[in-house]
């Protein structure tokens, strides 16, 4: 054997594979939480705060991807990615599904009360329905089908749900804002790193070699 | 010559006349303290930290339920008392030390009998009672306490409110040391409440100092803590120290905090939603699925009149 993994097979094969496993510890902890009756006197609750939690955690740890990948030259990480990002759905999914099931009992008229009059529910909800197409287009099939700059376009409502995710969870907190704040300020960080290499790419030098439009250099100055 | 042979036994072997006078009180004073410290680890294990004292004269009072008991462990760890933390577990853990003795209560504004009494003075002249009432937050989830403590309108007579007194004002122990949870502004400090006079002459109404027969456990709100079913449970004020009389309704903690959602009447009702969730139904605690919200929370019967012609959804 001549033992040397090159280092996509690395990722492959091992790290990848361990994050996966990483990425359902949660569940694991929460499931063993649930079974030894660990989650006090309202368990619901804690089951839909904890999986929302993670929902939105995983997204935060899913938009960080791009900047550690460009800031350590880590190019690898870009094959975590879409792993990272179907766990938010995942964990979204199971904060749904109990939120319709539990919490609603499947009442579908009080569902729909429910989103219409609250606002906090209305975010949470359709930031929820736009997971569903970046979860469905998330395969090399579809992903082909659509064609690179398609697929792209859709994909950068990825920001959209991650500050309604955060809204979301503002708009829920009784009194303490804390840890919604600290989600929003993780998030700003994030999409504020995005904003700031998009006004980088814009200024003039870089800009003679790409096709940007001259507005946005001179908004760039 | 007779030279006589040193004692050996030496002058601090020579047990003190004192204590030989009285060897057998010393000898149970020994086993008692050795009793005592073998206790003492029994004595912190999280099981008996939150057991209070049992309270002596109880009678059955009226207004009872034949609902389910919430079961004592989950009134004593789910808990509301932002001046312990924000989160449900913390004031079981945080309140732990709070200091309840000595208290003092502060009556005071339109009364001819202003005062500031010891806890046990102002308890004193009452017969405790329980009862056993319905408890709904304005989160959407409920329980069942049985409360021990005395009706706030036998309290009220002894002060002889004036004609003046036409809103009673209830205010909470102010001490950062001790309360990590005021040295943050989550809610402007001292948490206060109130209630219209006659909704604090009425029966139902009661200063709560115990529950499950015992005295109040400090995450409850001890040591005295307001109890008015048919309100939300942010209106059930907790570790009272003053209690004024006033001619104009008191601003109260969560009115200040959010004027939008939270009025100062704040009775459950299930027709009226928090401005930001539904409150037509609630998760009785240890059930599963939610139940429907009753109008005043089931205490229509004895309340409603007091809001006849009252448009509820403006005097929320």
């Amino acid at each position: 054997m001549s033992g040397r993994m090159t280092q996509t097979e690395w990722v492959q094969r091992v790290v990848k594979p361990a994050i996966f496993l990483v990425c359902l510890i949660p569940l694991a902890l929460l499931a063993w939480d649930v079974l030894n009756n660990h989650l006090g006197a309202n368990p619901i609750e804690k089951v839909i705060r904890r999986t929302g939690d993670w929902t939105l955690r995983f997204l935060l740890i899913t938009l960080a991807i791009t900047p550690a990948r460009r800031l350590f030259d880590w190019n690898w990480l870009m094959r975590l990615r879409r792993m990272l990002g179907l766990f938010v759905f995942f964990y979204a999914c199971l904060h749904f599904i109990i939120y319709i099931g539990i919490d609603q009992s499947f009442d579908v008229n009080e569902i729909i009360k429910d989103v219409i009059k609250h606002k906090y529910v209305t975010v949470g909800f359709a930031s929820f329905l736009l997971l569903i197409p970046l979860a469905a287009t998330s395969t090399n099939a579809m992903m082909k089908r659509l064609g690179g700059k398609r697929w792209q376009q859709l994909h950068k409502s990825v920001y959209a749900i991650a500050i309604g995710g955060v809204i979301h969870y503002l708009w829920l907190v009784k009194a303490d804002l804390k840890e919604p704040l600290i989600y929003a300020a993780i998030l700003a960080v994030l999409l504020g790193y995005r904003l700031w290499v998009k006004q980088r790419q814009a200024l003039p030098t870089d800009a003679a070699r790409s096709s940007i439009h001259p507005s946005t250099i001179r908004h760039a100055k | 010559m007779l030279i006589k042979k040193p004692s050996d036994i030496r002058p601090s072997e020579i047990t003190d006349q004192q204590i030989y006078l009285t060897r057998r009180e010393f000898i149970r004073n020994v086993a008692g303290a050795t009793a005592v410290a073998a206790l003492i680890p029994a004595l912190l294990t999280p099981h008996n930290v939150y057991a209070g004292t049992k309270l002596p004269g109880v009678r059955k009072g009226p207004f009872g339920t034949s609902e389910e008991l919430t079961p004592y462990g989950d009134v004593t760890s789910y808990n509301n008392f932002y001046e312990f933390g924000t989160e449900k577990e913390q004031p079981a853990l945080m309140a732990k030390n709070f200091r309840t003795k000595p208290w003092t209560v502060t009556v005071e504004g339109e009364v001819n009998k202003p005062a500031v009494y010891q806890l046990e003075d102002f308890i004193k002249p009452h017969t405790l009672e329980e009862r056993i009432y319905r408890l709904r937050c304005v989160e959407a989830w409920s329980m069942v306490i049985p409360w021990v403590g005395i009706p706030l309108a036998d309290i009220i007579k002894r002060f002889e409110p004036t004609s003046k007194a036409k809103y009673v004002e209830f205010t909470t122990l102010h001490d950062p040391a001790q309360m990590p949870g005021q040295r943050r502004a989550i809610l402007k400090w001292p948490y206060v409440e109130g209630l219209r006079i006659d909704e604090a002459m009425h029966p139902l109404t009661m200063l709560a100092v115990g529950l499950y027969g015992e005295t109040l456990p400090n995450q409850n709100g001890a040591p005295l803590r307001l109890v008015v079913p048919w309100k939300y449970g942010f209106k059930n004020i907790k570790s009272i120290v003053k209690i004024r009389f006033v001619e104009k309704p008191p601003v109260t903690a969560w009115m200040t905090a959010g004027p939008a959602e939270y009025g100062f009447y704040a009775n459950v009702n299930p027709e009226v939603d928090h401005p930001r969730w539904s409150q037509a139904r609630e998760r009785r605690i240890g059930e599963f699925f939610k139940r429907k919200t009753l109008m005043f929370n089931g205490y229509a019967e004895q309340v409603a009149h007091l809001y006849a012609h009252m448009d509820l959804n403006r005097y929320f």
